[in-house]
């Protein structure tokens, strides 16, 4: 459907991220994922009677990392509080949260867009709070299967300021939250799994106009699908508005398969939470030495990776954008560039060839199967010249298929660029020798067209020698002879 | 605020407790006198105080992130009403 006028849009979004500790927050139970259902609920995390929290050191450190990493200010002093709500995944009846006192206090994050155009997005506050379990409606014959292995795994829960007009800005805010809280190694990062969550705050408004009723599509857990249920929800709030409708504040969930979304729950529905400091656990301090060090210790944030390949690797900013953006691409490029010792190789093959592969078979960079060491060592034989640039991608191809090493794989195939400039010589001589026709006519042109035409007695040579002959040294041995 | 038959439901509603409509009216009457309490506690002067989460003025321990729960699914899952493997059952719950 068409829409008529300007239309602003609003987004909002708040993002859940699970925090890599090995315990859960207020437990010692394991974090562990994919073993069988409820192997790590202990007697705290079912909420039994008689049972107490203790707050886990690492979830407040990995909170204030955060903090610290958005320029947020850190509360020293942080309240947990009870959101009350029913529900069987979550056993105590209440999830323990942070409300009027969160742990980190308002920031702001810089995105970069397509246009080269950068934007500053306000951090309202992030709290600490824990996840929930699962409820497993598959399979268990018209009931639902509890299972509570997640239950108190520590979040964060990032809530950013109503700053993104497009789903462009939202989605280039979300990845740089994602490479700010996997560089910060405070976060796996790993969305299928559900480590970061969105959900994505919508309303409309024509310019100049207060802003809209908005909608919130919950938990979608991939960038484009992030990206689709924006433009969705933008595209059904204009269509209702222009049809003179009303929109309903409502919660939405998002169908990534059939691109479509339904609504949740209305406002009407909406719970109480009846929010109260939780009496269980006492006031969370964090002192101003704690705070020093945690910001002393910081490891290289995306910001300041993305200047250093700039400068130290003489990168474009937009190459150094890619490989800085997700710190297992950045490790790979980076373990990729030392061992071949050539940045700008490493870079071209990073975000060439192997992105091409990865995401044709739909791999994960760490799950590469050719390894950053084998990319390195693929890149000195190219820059040594024991091979061509074309058989370059046939040993990528070959490594990538579980051959081996590419020093293997040249020695094992016969890979290696004819070095012998004698045996060269010879095919040189066959090729000019049987084509006395094209030798004719190359004798006869001008330096201009002969420049083109050498090109006919490259390819026959190349040919001849299944690509091995370097290309410089066949075109040198061409002009001498002919 | 004065609570009629109508908040009574909603209350009753979100809390998942059934009520009955001849319940109401005396409920709401007692809730009434409840709100009326508060209110009187309402007018106390609270400007110069902090708002309090704890009485005590000590902060939270916090421990070292290990994991020290051993697995007590054998135990706890045959105290639940019904279980399935591995996982409780609960009547079925879609939103």
């Amino acid at each position: 459907m068409s829409h008529s006028g300007n239309w602003e849009v609003v987004i909002g979004l708040e993002v859940h991220v699970q925090l890599a500790t090995q315990s859960k927050i207020f437990s010692g139970t394991s974090t562990q994922t994919g073993d069988d259902p409820n192997r790590h609920a202990s007697l705290i995390d079912l909420g039994m009677p008689g049972t107490l929290p203790v707050v886990n050191k690492e979830a407040i450190r990995n909170a204030v990392r955060f903090g610290l990493a958005v320029n947020a200010d850190i509360a020293r002093r942080s309240v947990f509080e009870r959101k009350n709500y029913f529900y069987p995944d979550l056993p105590k009846g209440y999830q323990t949260t942070q409300l009027a006192e969160p742990i980190v206090g308002a920031g702001e994050v810089e995105i970069q867009l397509e246009s080269g155009d950068k934007k500053l997005v306000r951090i309202h506050h992030a709290h600490l709070e824990e996840d929930a379990g699962k409820s497993l409606h598959e399979d268990f014959h018209g009931q639902t299967g509890i299972d509570l292995n997640r239950a108190g795994t520590p979040l964060i829960e990032i809530v950013s300021e109503p700053d993104m007009s497009s789903a462009e800005e939202a989605v280039a805010f979300a990845r740089k939250l994602h490479s700010i809280v996997t560089s910060l190694g405070i976060c796996d990062g790993d969305m299928s799994q559900g480590n970061m969550r969105f959900d994505v705050n919508i309303s409309v408004r024509r310019p100049g106009e207060p802003l809209g009723t908005r909608t919130e599509t919950k938990n979608l857990n991939s960038f484009r699908f992030m990206e689709k249920a924006i433009a969705l929800e933008v595209a059904r709030q204009i269509d209702v508005l222009e049809d003179g409708g009303e929109i309903v504040q409502e919660t939405r969930l998002y169908n990534g398969e059939t691109n479509t979304a339904r609504s949740m729950r209305t406002k009407e529905d909406a719970n109480d939470y009846r929010y109260f400091p939780c009496p269980d656990l006492l006031p969370v301090m964090v002192s101003e030495e704690d705070i020093q060090t945690l910001r002393d210790e910081l490891p290289e944030l995306p910001d300041a990776r993305k200047a250093r390949y700039i400068e130290q690797y003489q990168l474009s900013a937009y190459d150094a954008d890619l490989l800085s953006g997700s710190i297992a691409t950045a490790r790979y490029f980076e373990t990729a560039a030392e061992h071949g010792g050539d940045a700008k190789l490493a870079a071209n093959w990073v975000m060439g060839e192997l992105a091409a592969k990865l995401n044709a078979e739909d791999k994960d960079i760490a799950d590469s199967p050719v390894s950053a060491e084998h990319l390195g060592e693929l890149i000195q034989r190219l820059k040594d010249g024991t091979i061509s640039s074309k058989i370059a991608k046939q040993v990528f191809e070959a490594c990538w298929n579980g051959d081996g090493s590419p020093d293997r794989i040249i020695e094992a195939q016969g890979l290696k660029q004819m070095s012998d400039s004698g045996e060269l010589e010879k095919i040189v001589d066959q090729v000019i020798a049987d084509s006395p026709a094209q030798v004719e006519d190359y004798r006869n042109s001008d330096d201009a067209k002969r420049k083109k035409k050498i090109g006919f007695f490259v390819g026959q040579v190349m040919k001849a020698t299944q690509g091995k002959a370097n290309p410089q040294q066949v075109n040198q041995l061409l002009q001498q002879k002919l | 605020m004065a609570i009629d038959s109508k908040v009574v439901a909603r209350a009753a509603h979100l809390a998942r407790l059934r009520v009955d409509d001849s319940e109401t009216a005396e409920l709401s009457a007692r809730l009434n006198d409840i709100l009326g309490m508060v209110d009187q506690l309402q007018q106390a002067d609270v400007d110069q105080v902090e708002p309090l989460a704890h009485p005590l003025e000590v902060s939270q321990p916090l421990r070292d992130d290990r994991v020290t729960e051993p697995d007590v699914r054998d135990k706890v899952l045959p105290l639940a009403p019904a279980s399935e493997d591995g996982c409780f059952l609960v009547p079925r719950v879609i939103e």
